[in-house]
């Protein structure tokens, strides 16, 4: 039995997503999104789940806990509005390269006007900047419909899905009919296919991103709620982009005579905007923020010419110019070129010899494979990432900095055990710090290995913020003294370093281990 | 005068540390210089590369052309042919012969070796029966490249001087001996 009830969009919003089957909400409190987690809060249904709704400390935190959750099969949503997007970006942009594995809905609250706001700013660059697809609602019902179908987009196309909606529809009531309520996914793991694309090393996110940018035709193909509406006066027509829509609408009552493009998902559906500028005389574009659409349409040329570039093929899509591809646009015959030896391999980077990074791969390993199923560890941006590489393949992500701590704690929420993070002692102090606060403040059950080095080393050794403070940085956080663990990773401690983590793993709450040792490439510097 | 070198082998080997003498030498000798590097992952034992163009002209690009490197100086010999489809048909391969083996599948010797001796232009050599110690391989493999460059040996151990000046006399001769000693084996081995 479908229900009537009268909601905000915000609360629209988060009531869709709690029927399309939510398993937790990431976000951090700015207007107009606040309201969509504060709705799910006080949900009696979101309380029955335990579906998780606690603030994160920041966007960006939010956004890599719902991708650990997204990790782990469940589906996340992550609300902010637009000015988060800019915290929460480096995460958010990489999403669209780890892709989803459970649905994963990011909702930016742009706020024209800057009812309360520093600024203006129009999220739909975003989704375009990161190649990951935007659906614009313009109702309280749109809102309530297409997260659902968001949610479904999502796992259909694994890739996260960016929901735009604006400060006057987010914060103005309307009647919803609501649809039936269905149950969350269980906890899954990325197929065989699709672990690559979770560690962003260079070799796996060349892959990723021609894939990436493949795929999007597919997507835009597999659209359903943009809509051509024919009209007889063709001396206008109109694309109607969002709660523009509703504007329009609102001036003709009897009906639009000119033919309107109603937009709701971007990127653009080309052949009907093309088919709009071909049968009217002028093109009207009515969008809420940025001339986003109107800049595509527009152009410089006063007669239209055509354009050779990236976009059709004369410059590759991907990859950087060189002499090579830039003469081959201009139309110059290829220098004669020795053939290729097949004689010659890839010689990826590894972890030097003796370093104490090797040391806690070897020990965590072993732990893990001799005392558990199933355990996934998630890393972070470092040296350290080489422990994907043979031959430890320890790592199962690895996406922007501070990512490794959130996404565990993600992981750990949807049900995820062992949730164990590798983090670097400089990329800790960068970015991993209000992560483990969140971890602290909900006492997740995760582990955290803080692999210090004393220095930023892939970058060549610069000193690193927090050396000499951790210890205190993480009681201060308020991980409890004993569950803070510092061991010396040689080879000669191995007994003592795997009794700490199968103890940490096994202990129900926030651990931190911080295996010390100093870099040798550092150390081999400092002796000359 | 236009030479277009490309430098490989692998990370902490000291590739960089012979473009900085070229590129030293070069600049004392008034020519336009660019020289590309990567830096960071390379450091940890992967493949590295720098692209050093010297010439008596203005340089556009930073990258070199495919079919185009004049020479292809490698401490390493997998690392010299990696970089064949830049060499130009009458380009020089100097190559250190030793492999550096930090891959489970690094290839057989005998694949290796068979591919650089298909190579018309090639000065092979076992740095490792020059080199004094490893610290001074990348000088004898300079030397070993010097006449190739045209670059007077003079300017390139005077840059050799300038570079590693800091650290003292006693190195400095280390590398200059070094230097000397790859010379004279190119030497030796162009007039078979």
């Amino acid at each position: 039995m479908n229900k009537r009830e009268l909601l905000l969009g915000d609360e629209a919003l988060a009531l869709g997503a709690l029927h399309a089957g939510l398993s937790g909400v990431y976000a951090y409190p700015g207007t107009p999104s606040t309201e969509i987690t504060e709705f799910i809060q006080g949900n009696p249904l979101a309380a029955q789940r335990g579906v998780h709704c606690v603030w994160s400390s920041n966007e960006k935190t939010a956004m890599e806990e719902a991708l650990g959750m997204s990790f782990a099969g469940k589906r996340a949503l992550v609300c902010m509005k637009h000015v988060g997007m800019n915290v929460a970006a480096d995460a958010f942009v990489n999403s669209a390269m780890t892709g989803a594995n459970g649905g994963l809905v990011v909702v930016a609250a742009d706020d024209p006007s800057m009812h309360s706001s520093q600024n203006e700013q129009d999220s739909r660059f975003y989704g375009k900047f990161s190649f990951i697809p935007v659906f614009e609602p313009c109702s309280q019902q749109e809102a309530y419909d297409m997260v659902r179908a968001a949610f479904d987009f999502s796992e259909k196309f694994r890739i996260p899905v960016l929901m735009r909606i604006t400060t006057r529809m987010a914060h103005s009531r309307a009647v919803v009919e609501t649809a039936a309520v269905r149950a969350e996914n269980a906890l899954s793991h990325p197929d065989a296919d699709h672990t690559r694309q979770w560690v962003l090393m260079p070799g796996n996110s060349r892959r990723r991103y021609v894939t990436l940018l493949e795929e999007q035709e597919a997507l835009v193909k597999a659209f359903t709620f943009n809509e051509y509406i024919d009209g007889a006066d063709k001396s206008l027509g109109i694309i109607a982009c969002g709660i523009g829509y509703n504007y329009l609408m609102e001036n003709y009552p009897e009906g639009c005579p000119h033919p309107v493009l109603k937009i709701s998902q971007y990127p653009l559906p080309l052949d009907e905007v093309r088919r709009l500028c071909d049968e009217c005389e002028a093109v009207l574009v009515v969008e809420d923020g940025q001339p986003v659409v109107e800049e595509q349409l527009r152009g410089i040329m006063a007669t239209p010419k055509p354009v050779r570039g990236r976009m059709s093929g004369e410059l590759p899509r991907t990859g950087e110019l060189n002499p090579d591809n830039v003469r081959a646009a201009v139309g110059l015959p290829a220098r004669p070129e020795l053939n290729p030896s097949e004689v010659v391999v890839p010689r990826p980077p590894a972890l030097c010899e003796g370093c104490g990074h090797r040391d806690v791969y070897a020990v965590l390993n072993e732990v893990l494979k001799n005392e558990y199923k199933d355990a996934k560890v998630f890393s972070d941006i470092g040296c350290y990432t080489l422990g994907w590489l043979a031959p430890f393949h320890a790592i199962d992500s690895c996406v922007d900095m501070g990512a490794s701590i959130t996404m565990a704690k993600g992981a750990s929420d949807a049900g995820q055990h062992p949730s164990v993070a590798v983090i670097g002692d400089s990329t800790f102090t960068h970015s991993g710090m209000t992560g483990l606060l969140d971890c602290v403040r909900e006492n997740t059950n995760v582990t955290v290995i803080i692999s210090d080095n004393l220095t930023t080393g892939m970058t060549g050794g610069q000193d690193s913020a927090g050396t000499g403070r951790l210890e205190a940085i993480c009681m201060g956080i308020g991980v409890a003294p004993e569950h803070v663990r510092t061991v010396v990773p040689l080879p000669k401690n191995r007994d003592e370093m795997y009794a700490t983590i199968k103890a940490e793993i096994d202990y129900p709450g926030v651990s931190v281990i911080i295996p010390r040792r100093e870099c040798i490439q550092t150390l081999k510097r400092k002796k000359r | 005068m236009k030479r277009d070198i490309i430098l490989s082998g692998v990370g902490g080997q000291g590739i960089l540390s012979i473009a900085t003498v070229i590129g030293r030498a070069a600049l004392d000798s008034g020519l336009n210089i660019k020289q590309a590097e990567v830096h960071g992952m390379s450091q940890r034992g992967g493949d590295v590369q720098s692209n050093l163009r010297i010439s008596s002209d203005p340089i556009a690009s930073d990258l070199i052309p495919r079919g185009a490197a004049h020479i292809v100086i490698s401490l390493e010999p997998m690392e010299a042919l990696r970089y064949l489809p830049w060499l130009a048909g009458e380009g020089w391969v100097i190559a250190n012969t030793v492999p550096f083996v930090n891959i489970p599948n690094y290839p057989a010797m005998e694949a290796v070796e068979g591919e650089l001796a298909k190579l018309p232009n090639i000065v092979a050599i076992d740095i490792d029966g020059i080199a004094k110690s490893p610290r001074v391989a990348n000088m004898v493999l300079l030397g070993a490249a010097a006449p190739f460059l045209e670059i007077p040996a003079e300017k390139l151990e005077q840059g050799i001087r300038d570079i590693f000046g800091r650290k003292g006399d006693q190195i400095v001769e280390a590398n200059i001996e070094a230097f000397r000693a790859g010379y004279e084996y190119a030497q030796k081995s162009l007039k078979k």
